[in-house]
């Protein structure tokens, strides 16, 4: 195991994956340069025509991913902010997602659209959404959202290896926050979650960067003797609903997290499911903590108010319990 | 611009085969269009019929190895490029041995095994596919090339824009054909298309070229140019066919439309210079064929017909207990 920051188990997970597999290559917006370092130094390794700038063309090059997968190569396809995905999104929704099904699985496609996604650091209305539940949607992409650098690198390998498209959504300005990597070639399946920490009294259902503060949020908990079975599902297509189940058979009681807008969200997802399957295991309503059905805006406390954090997930958790500890009531 | 048609270096053999391959596709769509009619294809068709010189021209001179993206007209292409005529007609006709299991249909062939990527049902969507088959195929080096027909309307999507640039710049061995048939869906291309289509390249400084689209010779010479200049690795080409659409937008449009878009007239005298009759003219005129060389042809592509139909009739539809997850993240 050794420290790292996110961004450099991304690129790390990159250069390896390149250095093993000459058909894997890199294209998009400012990948030679990078602006967030995820791709930075790869094209001196491995080469100007495996890594490649793109113009900002994103309805092209979200279908260059799909041709160039269709003829065999690996192709990740790096769309710098996850909002940017909405101007090549025909290739994403119409073509990536829907090739292998309506060709009766003639093909392999596999590619892996990176950006990144999420608020918290003033980037504003345009260049701060969560697009994963629209993209959950689709019913053709995986999609990906790791909270951990270990778990981005033994993601994006799992990613680059699937023969279906994958979206990797890695959490904006959380790049630099460090964490244990294994050593090697670390891969991840997708669809296994990851239990975070364990307890008895809630099961916290906690999604991409809401990871950090919930796992707080459960520390905090925990002085107060109110157990959190904190889960990171890490890829929410394919969902590993065994486990929510599992847990929530155990606790009765669900808050999930997501920094996605509330309707339709990734937390409603998991809500229906276990309202559908672990309905007679409930003790109470099951909450999600979400973002209001608005964009986010700029001002640092305007964007704080809207999205999930520590105190809101803690507050959740008590009040699910009766057990609301400071402001209003229960 | 065109050349002065000249078919000195084309054998009989070869002549003859156009002449095939051009009927097959009139003839089997005549009998798909039939269908339509009598309500035995449970989706909408869109035939390309009028249009076969195109096709015909390009894809005579294109191996396996190499790509073509085609559009929701799409029969021709795939038949062009050595497509199945059974697995197309089983498919259309929504049955488990078509080419796609019945889960594409007429707007999605695709036989990835002879490098037809697809036919498409979003207008323009091949423009970017084809851009990234013929990335990989300039990075494999073999001296494939990739070729996407699209329509008039299509040339009004932005990605043709996009895909020219970044084409140019990477120097890629694409061919982006447009078959301007006069209709933009149910608009006259006059109402809706602004300028010459095949100047759109000048800005990029690809090479370009118009051509009559209902001339073989012209095209067979037009695509052997731009092919040419492709796989010496000299770039993209921009190329106009001229052509018309007989049939309508859809088959069953005259069911819906409350009015016309075209006169019986202007029909009348593009159907005078059908390409499959001038080309037999030629062929006899020219000694290179002799009547009952056509009336061979035309007996075994009606054989072919029948026999497709048969297959499709006489094949069982999906079992339904089967769809859904079969071809999705397989």
């Amino acid at each position: 195991m050794a420290k790292k920051r996110m961004i450099q188990a991304i690129n790390e997970a990159l250069d390896g994956e390149m250095a093993k597999d000459p058909k894997v290559v890199v294209f998009g917006e400012d990948v030679e340069i990078s602006l967030f370092g995820d791709t930075r130094g790869l094209k001196d390794k491995h080469g100007a025509h495996r890594v490649r700038n793109m113009p900002i063309s994103e309805t092209v090059m979200s279908g260059m991913a799909v041709g160039a997968a269709a003829a065999g190569y690996k192709v990740v396809c790096h769309m710098m902010f996850g909002n940017f995905m909405y101007t090549g999104f025909d290739s994403i929704a119409n073509q990536a997602s829907k090739l292998r099904y309506m060709t009766a699985g003639q093909i392999a496609l596999p590619i892996v659209y990176m950006g990144v996604f999420g608020g918290g650091r003033s980037a504003a209305a345009q260049h701060s959404d969560a697009m994963h539940p629209m993209i959950m949607n689709l019913g053709g992409i995986k999609v990906a959202l790791p909270a951990t650098p270990a778990d981005a690198m033994g993601l994006l390998r799992s990613a680059i290896h699937d023969p279906n498209p994958v979206m990797f959504l890695q959490a904006a300005g959380r790049g630099g926050e460090q964490g244990e990597v294994p050593e090697g070639d670390h891969v991840i399946e997708m669809g296994k979650a990851s239990t975070v920490q364990e307890g008895d009294d809630v099961t916290v259902v906690a999604i991409g960067a809401m990871v950090r503060p919930a796992l707080r949020a459960a520390q905090e908990l925990a002085r107060s003797g109110i157990g959190v079975d904190l889960i990171d599902p890490r890829t929410v297509v394919p969902l590993d609903s065994e486990t929510i189940l599992e847990s929530v058979r155990r606790t009765g009681r669900l808050v999930v997290v997501d920094e996605a807008r509330d309707m339709c969200s990734a937390a409603s997802h998991v809500a229906a499911i276990c309202a559908d399957q672990c309905f007679d295991a409930l003790k109470a309503p099951i909450r999600r903590v979400t973002v209001p059905d608005v964009a986010l805006p700029y001002s640092p406390p305007l964007e704080k108010a809207l999205l999930p954090n520590e105190a809101s997930i803690s507050d959740a958790v008590r009040r699910l319990l009766g057990k609301a500890a400071t402001g209003g009531g229960a | 611009m065109s050349v002065a048609p000249s078919d000195a270096n084309l054998s009989d053999e070869q002549m003859l085969g156009f002449y095939r391959d051009m009927l097959r596709i009139r003839r089997i769509e005549e009998r798909i269009g039939d269908d339509a009619k009598a309500g035995n294809i449970p989706g909408a068709v869109h035939l390309y019929i009028g249009q076969e010189a195109v096709g015909v021209g390009f894809c005579s001179q294109l191996t396996d190895d190499d790509w073509i993206a085609s559009t929701h007209r799409g029969h021709g292409h795939y038949l062009a490029k050595g497509g199945d005529s059974k697995l197309l007609m089983a498919e259309i006709y929504g049955r488990e041995t078509g080419m796609c299991k019945g889960h594409g249909g007429s707007m999605h062939v695709a036989d990835f095994s002879k490098g037809i990527i697809g036919a498409n049902g979003i207008v323009g969507a091949g423009i970017s596919i084809i851009t990234g088959a013929a990335w990989a195929a300039q990075m494999d080096g073999k001296g494939a090339v990739g070729v996407a027909f699209f329509g008039d309307g299509a040339a009004n999507q932005g990605v043709l824009c996009e895909a020219l640039n970044v084409a140019v710049l990477w120097k890629l061995p694409v061919i982006f054909v447009c078959e301007n048939n006069g209709f933009s869906e149910f608009s006259p291309s006059s109402t809706v298309t602004a300028g010459n289509i095949v100047d759109r390249a000048k800005p990029y400084g690809a090479a370009h070229e118009a051509v009559d689209g209902n001339d073989l010779i012209a095209v067979h010479q037009c695509a052997a140019r731009a092919i040419k200049h492709a796989r010496a690795g000299n770039g993209p080409s921009l190329i106009e066919a001229r052509t018309y659409r007989q049939r309508g937008h859809v088959e069953a449009e005259v069911s819906f439309l409350g009015s016309t878009y075209r006169s019986d007239e202007e029909v009348a005298e593009w159907i005078a210079r059908d390409p499959i009759p001038a080309f037999a003219k030629r062929v006899l005129d020219a000694g290179q064929a002799s009547q009952a060389d056509l009336d061979r042809i035309e007996a075994e592509i009606a054989a072919e017909v029948a026999e497709a139909v048969q297959f499709a009739e006489g094949s069982p539809y999906p079992d339904p207990a089967m769809q859904g997850t079969n071809y999705m993240f397989a």
